[in-house]
């Protein structure tokens, strides 16, 4: 404090009430109602995409009611539009995706948490987490220019060969091997779903007690048991949570399935290896070119649909997660 | 004895199934990097920086409309979100960390974080392309921007939850207002945190195409008139990589190589910086 405010307060100390004003709180509340308004516009903009998505899609909603759903013609020249293909396909291929991910991605959080050794651990658990933020056309593009034909060429005929001769599921796998389809879309969404899902069961497997584990190794486990027994039954939650969230990721999933699907709104067999359309890549193939109309409209009711399937989902896993959060203090 | 041998055996094949996993994964990530590397190089050239896209049937010609393109609507993308994310993530770490609105907030972002891309294209599309009748570079800029929002938020608010309460109080103690105790210790104190998020924003939107198919749509020639659809280059590199012409592919795979590079580039700038900083 310098000689002059010494002097200040000496004087006024006698004349007048202490001299500090308290802070101003003007900038403090104008600071928080800004901060406030834009949590409020992230909030709002979940409810605005609903209600925009609905707005657009009403003359389809109007047109063709819940027919919609259940009808597979697309015939936009007749303007007679339904969803079950695109549906059909979104549901199918993610299925695939998962059926392949999640022992798959098991196995690489079990890798990550127990047998790796410690200096590996950090590297790979990185090359894991790179393999999620390479971005999904890339996928794409390798999945149809390199990926495909040798799946055509040399893997499908070998299903035909093996899987397509037992009774029931053989009909999945017969019929021309094109290598685009709805097997292989699905084969490349798991290895994009893979990292996103091994990384949060590799998170919900560290968060399990060691207390926990290593009463199970004092009782002579095996890691296996330990892993079986112990870690996945305290992270249930967790881990399902994990594979919804994936789930979420493959079904909103937008490149890396309009390269290999085969686009086509014509679907005739059951089989796997038949192309066929997802919403996602109707959505990227059609819109920009359809006419304003009851063309644009059915696609925006499809865009709305993807969007209330994905939410329940994410709802689902983020309610699981947090229920593992909350018992953890336990 | 004989249990024992049979708990070994599944032991030892459950852990080989799950080094075989591990291999598998990487496998895919090995095969990928080097198909893009090795298709991305043999399409590399000067020209690619220097001439716009070619017309098709047309050899030659570059990708500079779209590179150049592309920086805008992502650089434009990320200064438009952050700021607005920054100040969300704040609200919710400092002033309604328990309130109920920030609760619903906090779920609902993680909700829009996972939102299909595509989707938020089809919302910019019915808002901003639908009334103003063009697809626009603008309207590529706001879907991006709201790509780029949940991250920042999210981000944002975990790393000031990690800023330590004393910190404030002591700053409170000498009497600051909230908002410069907010602006000068805790942001500043989880800054490096930030400035990571708000980098793997930036990586995630390079690589976006589906929000862009239906709001900056594409351009085949030169224009940075953000009015206008503009060049972008992963609608470029969609478009010539379903086209059947070997040129078309061969830029397709150089753009596929410099989306690549710059968003692992990025990702390991962010780990790197992010580590660096909580060493200290």
């Amino acid at each position: 404090m310098n000689t002059e405010a010494i002097d200040m307060n000496s004087r006024q100390a006698d004349t007048a009430p202490p001299i500090r004003k308290p802070v101003s709180q003007v900038g403090a509340k104008i600071f928080g109602g800004i901060s406030m308004l834009f949590a409020v516009l992230a909030l709002m903009l979940l409810a605005g995409i609903i209600v925009a998505l609905t707005v657009e899609s009403w003359p389809s909603i109007k047109a063709f009611g819940p027919g919609f759903i259940f009808s597979s013609e697309w015939n936009p020249p007749a303007e007679r539009f339904g969803a079950l293909i695109p549906i059909y396909g979104t549901i199918v291929s993610s299925i695939i995706a998962l059926v392949i991910a999640v022992p798959v991605s098991f196995g690489i959080a079990l890798f990550l948490t127990e047998l790796s050794p410690l200096w590996l651990r950090r590297p790979l658990g990185t090359a894991v987490e790179l393999l999620a933020a390479v971005p999904s056309i890339v996928f794409g593009m390798w999945g149809l220019l390199v990926f495909a034909p040798i799946f055509g060429e040399y893997i499908q005929p070998a299903l035909a060969a093996t899987l397509g001769q037992l009774p029931f599921i053989g009909t999945l796998f017969s019929g021309p091997t094109m290598g685009i389809g709805l097997l292989c879309a699905g084969i490349i969404l798991a290895i994009m779903i893979i990292p996103y899902i091994a990384s949060v069961m590799r998170d919900v497997f560290e968060v399990t007690p060691a207390m926990l584990k290593e009463s199970g190794y004092g009782l002579g486990c095996t890691t296996w048991e330990v892993m079986w027994r112990i870690v996945l039954p305290y992270t249930k939650n967790g881990v399902v949570g994990g594979i919804m969230l994936g789930l979420g990721r493959a079904l909103g999933e937008t490149m890396a399935v309009t390269f290999v699907i085969g686009n086509t709104n014509f679907l005739s067999t059951a089989s796997l290896f038949a192309p066929g359309n997802s919403i996602t890549s109707a959505l990227a193939n059609e819109f920009a070119e359809a006419e304003r109309g009851l063309h644009t409209s059915a696609l925006m009711e499809l865009g709305l649909i993807l969007f209330v399937i994905t939410l329940i989902v994410l709802i689902l896993s983020k309610l699981l997660l947090l229920r593992l959060s909350a018992n953890e203090g336990r | 004895m004989e249990l024992l041998a049979r708990r070994k055996l599944t032991n030892q094949v459950a852990l080989t199934l799950s080094l075989a996993a591990m291999v598998f994964g990487l496998f895919w990530l090995a095969w990928i990097l080097v198909t893009v590397l090795q298709l991305g190089i043999d399409g590399l050239s000067l020209s690619l920086f220097t001439e716009m896209t070619p017309p098709p049937g047309a050899e030659n010609g570059g990708l500079l409309n779209a590179i150049v393109g592309s920086l805008i609507l992502v650089g434009l993308g990320t200064l438009l979100g952050t700021p607005i994310g920054i100040m969300a993530g704040i609200y919710l770490a400092e002033y309604g960390r328990y309130t109920w609105l920030g609760r619903v907030t906090r779920f609902v972002n993680d909700l829009l974080l996972s939102a299909p891309s595509i989707v938020i294209g089809l919302f910019v599309y019915a808002v901003v392309v639908a009334t103003t009748g063009k697809f626009s570079g603008w309207s590529g800029v706001i879907a991006l921007a709201l790509l780029v929002l949940p991250i920042v938020i999210r981000t944002t608010e975990n790393m000031l939850m990690l800023v330590p309460g004393p910190l404030r109080e002591a700053a409170f103690a000498l009497g600051a207002p909230k908002h410069i105790v907010i602006y000068k210790v805790t942001l500043r104190a989880a800054r490096s945190g930030v400035v990571t998020g708000v980098l793997l924003a930036v990586a995630r939107i390079a690589g976006e195409t589906a929000p862009l198919l239906f709001t900056a749509l594409s351009n085949q020639f030169w224009s940075v008139d953000l009015n206008e659809p503009m060049a972008n280059l992963p609608v470029t590199i969609f478009k010539f990589a379903m086209s059947p012409f070997e040129d078309w592919q061969r830029l397709a795979w150089a753009g596929v190589l410099l989306i690549t590079l710059g968003v692992l580039g990025l990702n390991v700038i962010a780990r790197v910086l992010f580590r660096a900083e909580k060493l200290h």
